[in-house]
């Protein structure tokens, strides 16, 4: 940028790497939307922040209206009495489970079926693609699926709250356009010439070349999962398959505290008066596993999504 | 066989820019000559690993998706349990015409629509904004800041955001309530207030959805082509000229693709948020179509399968015919279109 200014302004612009001179109305572009961004950023984050602020400050200073960015008074009370309530450590259990085996169940059926779709010229590609793709426009709707769960027993099993929605038609459709992008046919014509099968090139060249696309569905399946709630509201009423967003609504949204939750009654007091700072500490604990995980995986998110918008 | 294929081969690549059918085209003109003479059934025999592989797929989608659509012929039925969905005795419209006729019907149309034509005039431009401006800023570890922390909302669940909004807006002690109390408003309900509810809903999806539906907007701006601008900043064009006139036009496509999923599925909010933010009190205005089936199918101690089903029946069937009125629309004025 130096170098650059001690060229003769016209000659500024054409070397390379300079930046564009500005002028004044661009500046003030540029200033906007800086702040917007910002306005945009800060919206975001201040519930954020203030919730977990709030989780670990002394409750009587969050009802005052003390709090408003930073912890007032710390303390982790909320944080133990959550651990002393059994509903939610089961089914804080619970709701891994059903994220880590409803993401492989759902990856695995999503690349089973995105595969062949990919492939040209399998004979009856169209239709089997349109039959898929119908199910985004029209649905049994809630009463019909509810009675085939019911039909198939799987009403109040674990299975209830996998298999329904193990398979995501758009998934399916990202990953076959990824497949379309990065296997060419030379790369299938080759595996054939030396004598592969269709099985033997899907395990052994697709799959090690997937490796994002697989990221992605794992990571979208399990935190769809972890975040659905709907299917245990109308599948389940065995209390020790419920996954924790259940007991999260229960808690934060009707405010139910059930005492035989807590085996021990003086704790039961203390959480009484906790009750408001509970809420806190609940929506940091539901908050925290997806936020943990989403910047990993975010850059894969992004180009699964870019991909899927190239050719959707 | 072989002779339409061929023609419509060549039909499509006689029409001009048909974009995105032409891979298709090609691929029957390139693999047709190689070997005319296989047969559909060998092509199949051959193929046969592939549909293997589609089996599982296929079956899930059979007994999730097709068997529920089977299922929907009990909106025309008085369904019970003991005889089945085929044993039932036939109820013809019976339960359409119960639904039009009661006095829940414009009630739950005002509200659904309204609703959601509040979110759609809301939400939509903002996203278009955020990636609009995001493009813009040069500085790398700016965007890429501000990109991890819009997306953040998205991955929080929905119960979890519905909390937060309990939370925050606690008449005694949310923080929201503190805020305008600074101002000398005094303490409001703002979960109680029927009056309220759509503008809580509305913006607080406009907080959780606004970053991630930028990526696809992000995605069709990194395929413009930098010439452009070097081309407009030749002759002079300021930055927002060049945000209105080239990065805007390039992503109307995809706008206009998103706006018609959008009215496809007018009747039918995020449900789940609504029914989580329900109360007796704001019910006036938080009684939505899908609630109300689920509240008369699945919730009630006496469920009326047929009736809901027939509910629901009708919102998707209009949402379907909405979807493509909205995209002949689409291709016919706009000159994109889902299919």
């Amino acid at each position: 940028m130096s170098a650059a200014g001690t060229l003769p302004p016209d000659e500024k612009r054409l070397a390379v790497g300079a930046p564009i001179q500005d002028t004044r109305g661009d500046k003030i572009a540029l200033a906007c939307i800086y702040t917007a961004l910002g306005f945009f950023c800060l919206a975001v984050l201040y519930p954020i922040i203030y919730v977990l602020s709030a989780s670990v400050s002394n409750t009587k200073k969050v009802s005052a209206g003390e709090v408003w960015l930073w912890p007032v008074g710390f303390t982790v009370d909320a944080y133990k009495a959550i651990f002393d309530y059994d509903a939610i450590v089961s089914s804080f259990g619970n709701s891994v489970y059903y994220a880590v085996v409803g993401a492989v169940v759902a990856t695995v059926l999503t690349l089973l079926a995105a595969y062949p779709l990919s492939r040209k010229g399998l004979p009856g590609k169209g239709i089997i693609m349109a039959a898929f793709v119908f199910t985004m426009m029209f649905s049994g709707g809630l009463i019909p699926t509810y009675l085939v769960v019911d039909q198939l027993g799987l009403l109040n099993t674990r299975w209830a709250m996998i298999l329904p929605t193990a398979l995501a038609v758009w998934n399916v459709i990202i990953t076959r356009t990824y497949f379309m992008v990065t296997i060419p046919e030379e790369l299938v014509e080759a595996g054939k010439v030396d004598g592969c099968s269709d099985f033997g090139f899907f395990w052994r060249i697709v799959l090690p070349l997937s490796k994002p696309i697989i990221a992605v569905n794992l990571l979208f399946y399990a935190v769809g999962q972890w975040n659905s709630f709907f299917n245990a509201l109308i599948y389940l009423t065995n209390e020790h398959l419920f996954p924790l967003q259940v007991v999260l609504r229960q808690i934060l949204i009707q405010t139910k505290v059930d005492p035989s939750q807590m085996p021990d009654t003086s704790k039961l007091a203390q959480l009484k008066e906790l009750q408001q700072q509970l809420k806190y500490s609940l929506i940091v604990i539901g908050m925290i596993p997806p936020l943990l995980v989403y910047p990993f995986v975010q850059k894969h998110f992004v180009k699964g999504a870019m991909i899927g918008s190239l050719k959707g | 066989m072989s002779a339409s294929t061929e023609t419509r081969a060549s039909v499509q690549a006689t029409k001009p820019p048909a974009g995105r059918q032409s891979p298709n085209g090609h691929k029957k003109r390139r693999v047709k000559p190689a070997k005319p003479s296989v047969r559909l059934g060998i092509r199949m025999r051959r193929n046969w690993q592939l549909y293997a592989m589609l089996a599982l797929p296929l079956i899930w989608l059979a007994i999730f998706a097709y068997w529920p659509m089977y299922g929907v012929i009990i909106a025309f039925k008085d369904y019970n349990v003991v005889s089945g969905i085929w044993g039932s005795p036939w109820a013809g419209f019976k339960y359409f015409d119960r639904f039009i006729e009661s006095y829940q019907f414009w009630r739950l149309i005002k509200n659904t629509v309204y609703l959601h034509v509040y979110e759609l005039v809301a939400t939509f431009p903002l996203p278009i904004l955020l990636a609009l401006c995001l493009n813009t800023v040069r500085k790398k570890w700016f965007s890429r800041s501000a990109q991890l922390i819009t997306y953040a909302p998205h991955f929080i669940s929905t119960v979890v955001v519905v909390g937060l909004v309990v939370v925050l807006t606690n008449p005694n002690t949310g923080v929201a309530n503190k805020l305008i109390g600074l101002f000398g408003f005094g303490p409001v309900d703002f979960l109680g207030d029927a009056g309220l509810f759509r503008h809580i809903f509305v913006w607080s999806g406009a907080w959780q959805t606004m970053g991630f539906s930028a990526i696809i907007y992000l995605a069709a701006l990194t395929s413009v082509p930098p010439e452009l601008h070097e081309a407009a900043i030749v002759d002079g064009a300021s930055r927002l000229r060049r945000m209105w006139h080239i990065d805007l036009p390039s992503i109307v496509p995809v706008a206009v693709i998103l706006l018609i999923l959008n009215i496809g599925s007018i009747l039918s909010v995020g449900f789940e948020k609504v029914l989580l933010m329900q109360n007796s009190l704001n019910l006036d205005t938080a009684e939505v179509i899908d609630t109300y089936v689920y509240k008369i199918g699945l919730a009630s101690a006496v469920p009326q399968f047929s009736y809901a089903t027939a509910i629901g029946l009708f919102r998707s069937v209009i949402g379907l015919v909405l979807l493509v009125l909205a995209n002949t629309f689409a291709r016919r004025f706009a000159k994109s279109s889902l299919w």
